[in-house]
């Protein structure tokens, strides 16, 4: 095994990565997919959904700040794991307001994808219906914040590849919201629509204006396959 | 045309409570007041729901509008998207669409009306036209329809699925399909779908020429019945394309009295407000729109099937037209040449507006057009949209404000069932003054009321906007309000 290289098992699969990987990370590359909300590829990983929690040498662990170390045991695909990670789903979906059928993200949406995925069929908690009012003061983006789940994907982008620090956190506990650094809303801010933080929000809450509804239903990310399919299909793919 | 049911409850009177009225799309009820001869002294046609969508697409984007008032309805969503979609293309700032957009839309338009109008005919109203009024009411229904006319169960499936298929075929999906985006729409028509409709939209044709060839049986059959039965004269309002024919999708407003004058002709949609006033009243959810320059009283009117028939100078299909010539000869005798007023000719109406539809997907489909690229135009930002349709029960307007941030601050929706508010009410009262007698609640006579308000098709959801048990309690009350006798079914 080359220098550097770790071996670990998930769900009793043996993967190699190298040092330094998360194990999401890692995960990903060798094609085996766990689910996640608040993790994005191209972004610091903030923990803060808890969704990847997998079961690591017999402790429970984000996945997406927990480094591999060598001959650690993953459990991933779990009923209990995919049960409890369920629950978070729903939660998230009833702390919100997510107009599935109308909304905008429908099919393209990573919350609602992975309630798909993870088998949600019906609301079990109640609604908690918070009134916020859009943001529309900026030209070419508006900002709803009845669907954020407070992911910070936005937050992150804004400071590392946008350098602009346009969005932060506001409030504490339930009452935590999406801010932003600008007298008179998102108008306001140095916020433009080619940044990286209009384009990694999961659900429906930073949107590109006027872009709504130009694919056509049957043709979104998610209308075909299940989330999660282009991590899986690394894996079944033939070597070349 | 004296309005004689706004009066406040009187003493000395009884009420009959038909609660909800079944085999109509969402929740209504009649409520006759008798006074102590027995008489009629009031009907009314209450709609109990309340869903208030103008209300909550307030702040809503503009463009997610289409998306959102199709939620109003699963029978007749398509009309929602489309109206809507009209009028965010003229706060798009665009007043013609491609070639593209504008069949696409139309071709979706036409498979809405058509899919329908089959649930209302086939499904509503045939268990009454086909097995009769009086007919026990366990068998009173499409199955024992399709038990009796094994072909009309086939029609009913088909045409509905082929207007479903259309539907399908232009927005992805059978109910609450997309298609509409501000300025246009966001597909074309694939080749293998066009191919699959072309194939089917032949025996749907002739299906649809058939059914017509049944009801006029019927109608051969019990022409008094057909002639008089919720029988009002009324005025009617319809769409009409530039040259006077009849156009479902586009076109220009045009009313007429009783007797076939003009009362208006050619106004464009956005002008609706200067000849329509809406009047609410206490007891039903849904308002009274009526003709301004007629005033409340008098200006009130029918919009459907049979306004179009009576509105419209020509059908531009052939099998259409000549059946409309056929429909409004039998009119011409009866009334002297003027509109046909008989409430039960909706049905009649209903079909050659089907024939219609059918024969223009058939044109449409032949139209390269529909697989053309070009999608979308894009306009100077305006504060206001209003759009007028066809639909299936009749026109619809939908009414939109914005703010400067694309906003909408302001909506109104007059759908067909709120502009038929007046004439169902008048109707029913001439029901139940013809067949009530004294204090006995028949199972015909609270059928003949239903059959009168299915004959406009009303869609209540789409008039006010909920959900409930469908279940018909029918209740006898004193002057005091005390039931003296109740009746219950479903």
């Amino acid at each position: 095994m080359p220098l550097g290289t770790l071996q670990f098992t998930i769900d009793g699969i043996t993967v190699q990565t190298q040092e330094g990987q998360s194990l999401i990370a890692a995960c990903d590359a060798a094609g085996l997919y766990i689910p996640r909300l608040c993790y994005h590829p191209d972004l610091r990983p903030a923990g803060n959904c808890r969704v990847c929690t997998c079961r690591i040498d017999g402790h429970q662990a984000a996945a997406c700040v927990t480094p591999v170390r060598d001959g650690m045991v993953v459990e991933n695909d779990t009923p209990q794991l995919n049960a409890d990670r369920l629950a978070l789903i729903e939660m998230m979906f009833v702390e919100g307001n997510h107009p599935c059928p109308y909304c905008v993200a429908s099919g393209d949406c990573e919350l609602q994808a992975l309630g798909y995925r993870l088998g949600m069929t019906a609301p079990v908690y109640p609604f908690f219906w918070p009134r916020h009012e859009i943001d529309a003061s900026h030209p070419d983006i508006f900002l709803d914040r009845e669907r954020c789940i407070a992911c910070s994907r936005c937050i992150e982008a804004s400071r590392m590849p946008d350098g602009k620090s346009v969005f932060s956190y506001e409030g504490r506990g339930i009452a935590m919201h999406l801010h932003v650094d600008g007298w008179g809303g998102l108008g306001a801010t140095q916020m433009a629509a080619i940044d990286k933080a209009a384009h990694v929000c999961p659900v429906a809450c930073i949107v590109i204006r006027r872009d709504g509804y130009r694919i056509p239903n049957g043709q979104r990310r998610f209308d075909k396959t299940p989330i999660g399919t282009d991590i899986e299909a690394r894996r079944k793919a033939p070597p070349s | 045309m004296n309005d004689k049911d706004n009066g406040n409850r009187d003493s000395g009177t009884r009420r009959i409570v038909i609660d909800p009225v079944t085999r109509v799309e969402g929740h209504g009820k009649v409520t006759l007041r008798l006074d102590d001869a027995g008489n009629i002294a009031q009907a009314r046609f209450h709609v109990v729901e309340f869903r208030g969508f103008e209300r909550f697409i307030q702040g809503r984007m503009y463009w997610e509008v289409p998306v959102i008032v199709q939620r109003l309805c699963g029978i007749c969503p398509v009309s929602h998207h489309l109206g809507a979609g009209k009028a965010m293309d003229a706060i798009a700032g665009v007043d013609r669409l491609t070639p593209t957009a504008e069949k696409m839309r139309r071709l979706m338009h036409y498979g809405q009306v058509l899919q329908s109008s089959a649930v209302n005919f086939f499904h509503l109203a045939s268990p009454d036209l086909l097995l009769g009024f009086e007919a026990p009411v366990e068998t009173r229904t499409i199955i024992g329809v399709m038990e009796r006319y094994p072909e009309v169960g086939k029609w009913a499936i088909m045409i509905r699925k082929f207007g479903q298929m259309v539907i399908a075929a232009t927005g992805g999906r059978r109910i609450h399909p997309r298609l509409c985006v501000p300025g246009g729409v966001n597909q074309n028509l694939s080749v293998e779908y066009r191919d699959n409709l072309r194939r089917d939209v032949e025996p749907v044709l002739a299906w649809c020429c058939q059914a017509l060839e049944l009801h006029r049986a019927f109608i051969d059959a019990h022409p008094e019945l057909h002639a008089e039965f919720a029988r009002i004269e009324s005025h009617y309002m319809s769409l009409v394309a530039a040259d006077g024919g009849l156009d479902l999708y586009d076109g220009r407003l045009r009313a007429m009295d009783a007797k076939g004058g003009m009362i208006f002709d050619g106004i464009p949609a956005d002008r609706y407000a200067d000849h329509l006033g809406e009047e609410v009243r206490p007891w039903s959810y849904m308002k009274f729109p009526y003709i301004r320059a007629l005033g409340p009283e008098q200006g009130w009117y029918r919009v459907g099937p049979l306004a179009q028939l009576n509105c419209c100078a020509f059908i531009g299909t052939p099998l259409a037209e000549q059946a409309r010539r056929d429909f409004m000869a039998q009119g011409g005798v009866r009334n002297g040449g003027g509109p046909i007023h008989a409430t039960l000719a909706y049905h009649w109406a209903r079909l050659v507006c089907m024939i219609h539809c059918a024969e223009t997907i058939r044109i449409l489909l032949h139209d390269d057009d529909l697989q053309g690229s070009d999608l979308v135009v894009t306009g100077e930002k305006r504060l206001r949209g209003i759009s007028v349709l066809e639909a299936p029960r009749g026109t619809l307007f939908h009414h939109y404000e914005i703010d400067e941030q694309d906003r909408i601050v302001r909506a109104n929706l007059i759908v067909a069932t709120t502009h038929n508010n007046e004439a169902i009410n008048r109707s029913i009262r001439q029901v139940a003054e013809r067949d009530l007698a004294g204090r006995d609640i028949s199972e015909g006579l609270l059928n003949h009321l239903e059959v009168a308000i299915r004959a406009y098709d009303p869609c209540l959801s789409c008039a006010t906007h909920a959900l409930g048990q469908m279940k018909l309690v029918v209740t006898l009350e004193d002057s005091d309000g005390t039931p003296i006798l109740s009746k219950a079914r479903g």
